[in-house]
């Protein structure tokens, strides 16, 4: 009886939760100038929630997450010149070939401790970096692949160029991939997941096949990234090798950290964080951005997030 | 009565160090037994290879008669050999309802649903309810684990193992490092488990061993050195030697 309704509490919506998705919504209808950011905040929110699945979640490691982003971003990119112009058919294709990707690089990565994880990740997407460099008859090379004719969308909302319906698409998608992300770790399986994390050795002594789940949350959150990058082409026609560089890998990272891991939000706080220092900074101080934005960090590190966070906890009761 | 788990001829060699050596070993079926040793007597390996987290150099362990010798940990549990943790290894920022419920989930099969909530299906919270009475945990069922008293956190150690419905309960050293206040409870509910979870106690406690215990075996260097009854146990000459210090062959 007790434990019934605990246990229907943890998974309810809390308000501050809507609010802040109504807002978002809200935003879409905002006056033109700032939509092209939103959409890439909204991007690499959904990239940095795509982490979360696997570091905030699970425990494990990335320092070559931009590899399922950048495969996503091609993805798209090539099946909507060859395949199909619409954009929903190529995401959703797009998200199964990443999540096939994470599938079979699952099984490279999950061997070994952190260390090892990070070398693995890192490597499988300077592999991919590789790989998309000397295939420049389909990929373009280093001139990135061009001649996106990206349909509209479900046939009715045509991309314009101040991006409000990029905003729209990506926010949705963002939600949409939000709330399955909330239900599935509030299941079962993420209860196993979060066990795992934090100590595997316990998880299998109630049963928990860790490797299997391991193996299952890498090839979600795989189709997660290759979701955001495929965003990202079809909202930007256009794909450049940079979608597989080292430094998208390290911003994901530095993102997450940023908002904080395992609560899925931390991807969106970080993202909203990230982009507006972005902007700001390197408008107001062009040449020095990444100084204050580094300074940021160290300070975020020192004074500490759990304080932050904790400000936050108190709110959200 | 039949032995419901067995091992035969069960060692473990790391590199020269023989830390199990050929230990043949049955625990009947609704046991209350203990296994004691002195430091270094190889108990935690023993545990260990029974319960999967090592492979033995050779020997063969048995679970209800079937041979379980290269089954995954996990899959051993699924069986219904479980066991609980010297040092408390539990998830210390979860709840004990989401570590009682995951366990309860992950027995019945739902591990791999991640479309429902956690405890929505079938019995899973009126289990939690169910095991936190038994085992005095009612009132802190929301609690983080990490800040529990400490003789709560052994009471959930053992509650956890016990939502895993073990046919095997393997206890290493439940008692250990309890506040005396606390103690009380613990030895209550282990005394207070079904009669029908054979239970092996591994225990350095000796007035938990003989209160508890219907039958002993003493664990020296690896090797089985002599099993019995408490009383005869307690009057070996053997055993004394080893828990007296006093020097022995070999």
């Amino acid at each position: 009886m007790k434990a019934a309704e605990s246990l229907a509490r943890r998974a309810r919506w809390r308000w501050p939760e809507i609010v802040f998705w109504l807002v978002a919504f809200a935003a879409i209808a905002a006056p033109v100038g700032k939509h092209l950011i939103l959409n890439e905040i909204a991007i690499l929110a959904l990239f940095a929630l795509s982490l979360d699945l696997i570091l905030g979640y699970a425990g494990i490691i990335s320092l070559g997450h931009a590899a399922f982003f950048g495969f996503g971003a091609y993805a798209a990119g090539l099946i909507c010149k060859h395949v199909t112009p619409d954009p929903t058919i190529g995401l959703v294709l797009a998200m199964a070939l990443s999540a096939v990707l994470g599938l079979v690089t699952s099984l490279l990565v999950l061997r070994g401790s952190d260390l090892t994880r990070l070398m693995v990740t890192l490597g499988v997407a300077l592999v991919l970096h590789e790989i998309a460099n000397a295939l420049s008859q389909w990929t373009g090379g280093a001139d990135g692949l061009q001649g996106m004719a990206v349909g509209s969308l479900l046939g009715a909302f045509d991309f314009d160029l101040y991006g409000r319906t990029a905003y729209a698409y990506s926010l949705t998608i963002l939600f949409l991939l939000f709330v399955l992300a909330r239900r599935i770790v509030q299941s079962p399986f993420g209860a196993s997941l979060m066990a795992i994390r934090r100590n595997s050795l316990r998880a299998s002594a109630l049963g928990v096949p860790v490797h299997r789940r391991l193996i299952a949350v890498y090839a979600l959150a795989a189709a997660y990234a290759g979701a955001a990058g495929a965003l990202l082409a079809q909202t930007t026609a256009y794909v450049s090798l940079d979608v597989l560089e080292f430094n998208r890998s390290a911003d994901v990272l530095l993102t997450l950290i940023i908002g904080g891991t395992g609560w899925l939000y931390g991807g969106i706080v970080g993202a909203v964080v990230f982009k507006v220092l972005q902007d700001l900074l390197s408008s107001t101080a062009p040449q020095f951005w990444l100084f204050w934005m580094g300074l940021f960090l160290v300070v975020l590190a020192l004074v500490g997030r759990d304080r932050l966070r904790a400000l936050v906890a108190r709110v959200r009761l | 009565m039949s032995a419901v788990l067995e091992t035969r001829g069960l060692a473990k060699r790391f590199g020269g160090l023989v830390a199990t050596n050929d230990v043949t070993f049955q625990l009947e079926k609704g046991a209350r037994h203990a296994l004691i040793g002195p430091n270094g007597a190889g108990k935690t390996t023993f545990i260990n290879l029974l319960t999967g987290v090592l492979a033995p150099s050779s020997g063969r362990v048995f679970l209800a008669g079937e041979d379980i010798t290269s089954l995954r940990a996990e899959a051993r549990v699924r069986r219904g050999l479980v066991r609980t943790f010297q040092i408390n290894q539990l998830f210390a920022d979860l709840t004990p309802l989401e570590t009682l419920s995951l366990a309860i989930g992950e027995r019945l099969g739902q591990g791999r649903d991640w479309w429902r909530r956690l405890g929505a299906r079938g019995t899973v919270a009126r289990e939690v309810d169910e095991i936190a009475a038994r085992f005095g945990l009612a009132d802190v069922l929301d609690v983080r684990t990490d800040t529990l008293p400490y003789g709560k956190q052994r009471l959930l150690e053992i509650a956890v193992a016990f939502a895993c419905a073990p046919q095997v309960l393997l206890l290493d050293e439940p008692a250990a490092g309890v506040p005396e206040a606390e103690r009380r409870d613990i030895l209550d509910a282990i005394a207070a488990l079904p009669a029908d979870v054979s239970v092996l106690l591994i225990e350095h406690d000796m007035d938990l061993v003989f209160s508890f215990a219907k039958r002993i075996s003493v664990l020296v260097d690896g090797a089985l050195l002599v099993e019995g009854e408490p009383d005869a146990i307690a009057k070996d000459s053997k055993v004394r030697a080893v828990y007296l210090g006093e020097s022995r062959d070999g």
